[in-house]
């Protein structure tokens, strides 16, 4: 089950997975929005190599560049839509060129922006964050339970193709339709079980003093530490030049540097 | 007949499961496989379906390999009656339910019909022919589970921890059932953890520990083997606990059943009172 | 003064036919390890959720009758109330843990009931000591075995401090070594802290030799009430058809022989081995 070994965090210290969940979204927000301002192709390089020491840092090298292929596919055809259609509304070709590649990039860093913020933080650290920003805590409970259930349900999806398997379901046979309706013995039992499942939590929620206050406390607190800081400095700084390029900087086209240097 | 060749198997997560293991179980026999959770009780029985293949070895079930052959194909002569019904369970009614595999199989419509009102006559579930699975109790469910899996009358029956959560008396109604299959010469494999529930049964026991076997005998040989039992982190049946610490006292040593015990005490006893 | 106790206590699902559990009257003495047991389907697991008011608060239906637990009524408490005083472990110890490392789950109840860090801190650490599983602590519920994961529970339920812990077969999931482990920790928290225990279990031959008070249910009723040597000792325990401990079925199988082997009624194999060297002397 590869699709969730992405969501099974790999409990490694780096500097980057200490950081306060909270700010590292932020910096996440701040990368998109600066993104969003630049559609020239030049600041997206700039952008999208910014992002590799983090990357480095962290030790997360294999699963970002997962997460990379993954986005491979859509990247791909955000590439050729806008390719296509600058060049059928009528502009030269190395300019159509420039702004898909342009395009492609600001999709890319957006991705690899996010990617690294999920792969850096623990679900629990996130479902921490997600309290003390005074999110009601039934969301936040809800979202932890749910991360920390996604093993067990994949575990137990096994069993029951392999109960049902062993009753003579075939899975691989059969045209699309027929494939769908052998799915139909796995669901059930796995929907089944999960209503059971939250049943019996609930009963065991209740058991352990639910609701019993509002005015719940935490075992832990995230505390905002140096490296924290830096990395509110370091989003302003990101900011502020962003927004000083962007009003006063002439930006070059890529065609325009090469042309500059040869 | 059911044939291990030296097996071994790894989970894709590394985990080695077993590891080497080769044993025979013929037509008609009653084995229980026994151990700690984790031993690889449940991986070794997956291997009799071809759930799961080995990684290295073979696995033949009357002499057909069970690499070469679909899992379907092999349930035909394997049933696998899981440890959780409602892993299985999930049919309008208890009649459909029975009747799934049958029509996975290629079961004609007649034969089905007949086949499940067998299955529910064999296991007392005829007045719930038309009732949602779902509304039964817990032991309902599980009687349905081994309905379903009876209802293609395979030759080997595999059960995977049959006597969790069941009481004294449905476990003495399981244990006159698994004889009532023994005596349609079928072959029984359960998986099981209770020592008390073998004691009774007294099949032939195989005991693993870390994915190897490490005993293979008579149950009343197995489970009287205090050295072999303690690597194996079981603890022996009380009759035979009693023995095992009288030892010293000259009684004999292979005692698991209570009537034994109380002949053997008896004549011992009454030769002792003035 | 008994910590639990009802009277005439009767319950109905909603939508149930029948009661599940009809006129029950016991007591429960503080300090007590009592083993609640039965056929499938007699009204235990209906009971122990009144122990702490998931009847009738949780499940609504219809409750009649009165239980009394360390002196609140049950039906006019919240169940965060009697959390305080009766903890409940399930038998599945999957659905029990929610948090994503084991010492916020021992919290969890701590926190619900917004007791300062410090104080959580000592009490988590204690319970997860007492359950032996304190350098388990910052695993994650999913990498423990099933042992594990049910001490985790019960050390869960043990920060709260519960005077009562109520079981619910516990150890149904669990293999043998992991059963026997949880009996010992519960046996040593009702012997030294003098927490009372409510166990419910269908596994006589090993729980049997821990408890000074056994209740046998049957069908809703309670029909056996007292001192587990004598009650699993009688004609009625036999036919209801519960699991008596060997040990004792074969005292009284050489007693009807004509055999009598010592005056103290035998539980587990130990005892029936001290009462047949004793008889066996030379």
């Amino acid at each position: 089950m590869s699709v969730f070994d992405g969501l099974k965090f790999r409990r490694v210290y780096s500097p980057i997975h200490n950081l306060d969940p909270r700010i590292k979204f932020v910096y996440v927000c701040a990368i998109f929005a600066v993104a969003i301002i630049f559609g020239e192709l030049l600041p997206l390089i700039i952008l999208f190599i910014m992002q590799i020491p983090f990357v480095l840092l962290a030790g997360v090298k294999r699963q970002w560049l997962r997460s990379m292929r993954g986005a491979a596919f859509l990247a791909t055809i955000i590439f050729l839509t806008n390719f296509i259609f600058a060049f059928i509304g009528g502009r030269a070709m190395a300019e159509s060129l420039e702004n898909a590649v342009a395009m492609t990039l600001r999709f890319i860093v957006l991705v690899e922006s996010f990617s690294v913020f999920f792969l850096t933080t623990s679900p629990d650290h996130l479902g921490l964050a997600l309290e003390q920003t005074h999110i009601p805590y039934e969301f936040c409970f809800a979202f932890t339970t749910a991360v920390r259930f996604v093993p067990v349900l994949a575990e137990e999806a096994q069993t029951i193709m392999d109960a049902q398997k062993a009753r003579g379901l075939e899975l691989e046979r059969g045209n699309f339709l027929k494939r769908i309706r052998n799915y139909i013995p796995i669901l059930i039992p796995l929907i089944v079980s999960a209503i059971r499942r939250s049943l019996e939590l609930a009963e065991a929620m209740e058991s352990r003093a639910w609701g019993a206050t509002k005015k719940r406390t935490n075992l832990y607190m995230l505390k905002m530490r140096r490296g924290d800081f830096v990395l509110i400095l370091i989003t302003i700084g990101i900011l502020a030049t962003a927004i000083y390029v962007r009003l006063y900087v002439m930006i070059p086209s890529f065609n325009e540097l090469l042309r500059g240097l040869f | 007949m059911i044939e291990a060749q030296d097996i071994y198997f790894t989970y894709p997560n590394g985990v080695e499961a077993l590891k080497g293991i080769s044993l025979t179980i013929q037509n008609g026999e009653f084995v229980a496989i026994m151990g700690q959770n984790g031993a690889g009780k449940t991986t070794l029985v997956k291997h009799f379906n071809g759930l799961l293949k080995p990684t290295k070895g073979k696995v033949l079930i009357d002499e057909v390999d069970t690499t070469k052959v679909s899992v379907a194909t092999l349930a035909r002569n394997v049933g696998f009656v899981f440890q959780n019904p409602d892993h299985q369970l999930f049919s309008e009614t208890v009649e459909d339910e029975i009747a799934f595999a049958l029509k996975n199989f290629g079961f004609k419509e007649n034969v089905t019909k007949r086949r499940v009102t067998w299955a529910l006559n064999l296991l007392g579930l005829t007045q719930y022919r038309k009732t949602s699975p779902f509304m039964l109790s817990g032991g309902e469910r599980k009687r349905v589970a081994l309905a379903s899996v009876l209802a293609w009358n395979p030759k080997i029956l595999i059960l995977d921890e049959p006597t969790i959560g069941q009481d004294y008396q449905q476990k003495e109604k399981l244990r006159q059932f698994i004889l009532q299959m023994k005596a349609q010469r079928k072959t029984i494999i359960i998986v099981t953890h209770d020592v008390e529930f073998v004691a009774e049964c007294n099949p032939r026991v195989l005991l693993m520990l870390e994915g190897k076997v490490v005993a293979d005998g008579e149950a009343r040989k197995v489970l009287t083997n205090l050295e072999i039992l303690t690597q194996a982190s079981i603890v022996p049946p009380q009759i035979a606990q009693i023995f095992l610490q009288l030892s010293d006292l000259e009684l004999p040593k292979n005692v698991i059943d209570i009537y034994e015990a109380q002949g053997i005490l008896l004549k011992i006893l009454e030769k002792k009172a003035p | 003064m008994a910590i639990i106790e009802t009277k005439n206590l009767t319950y109905t699902y909603p939508g149930g036919t029948k009661p599940s559990i009809k006129d029950v009257s016991i007591k429960v003495e503080k300090g007590e390890f009592t083993l609640i047991t039965g056929p499938s389907g007699c009204g235990k697991t209906t009971l122990c959720r009144c122990f702490n008011g998931l009847i009738p608060h949780f499940y609504q239906g219809e409750l009649k009758g009165e239980i009394t637990v360390s002196g609140l009524n049950v039906a006019e408490n919240p169940i965060h109330e009697l959390a305080k005083h009766v903890g409940l472990v399930f038998q599945n110890p999957e659905n029990q843990l929610f948090a994503l490392s084991v010492e916020k789950d021992v919290a969890f109840g701590l926190e619900n009931l917004g007791v300062p860090r410090e104080e959580m801190r000592k009490r988590a650490d204690w319970a997860l000591q007492l359950a032996g599983i304190y350098d388990l602590r910052e695993r994650a519920p999913h990498e423990l075995s099933g042992g594990q994961q049910q001490r985790a529970a019960i050390a869960s339920v043990l920060a709260m401090q519960p005077e009562v812990i109520v079981l619910d077969e516990p150890t149904s999931f669990l293999d043998p070594l992991g059963a026997k482990k949880i009996f010992e920790v519960i046996y040593e928290l009702n012997r030294t802290l003098g927490i009372t225990v409510l166990l419910v279990e269908h596994r006589l031959d090993l729980t049997a030799r821990y408890a000074n008070h056994i209740i046998i249910l049957d069908e809703g009723k309670v029909v056996l009430d007292g001192e587990p040597r004598k009650i699993l000792s009688s004609e009625e325990a036999r036919l209801i058809g519960v699991g008596i401990p060997k040990a004792t079925r074969l005292y009284h199988a050489l007693q009807k022989d004509g055999v009598k082997l010592g005056n103290t009624i035998p539980l587990s194999s130990d005892e029936m081995v001290a009462l047949l060297r004793e008889a066996l002397k030379p």
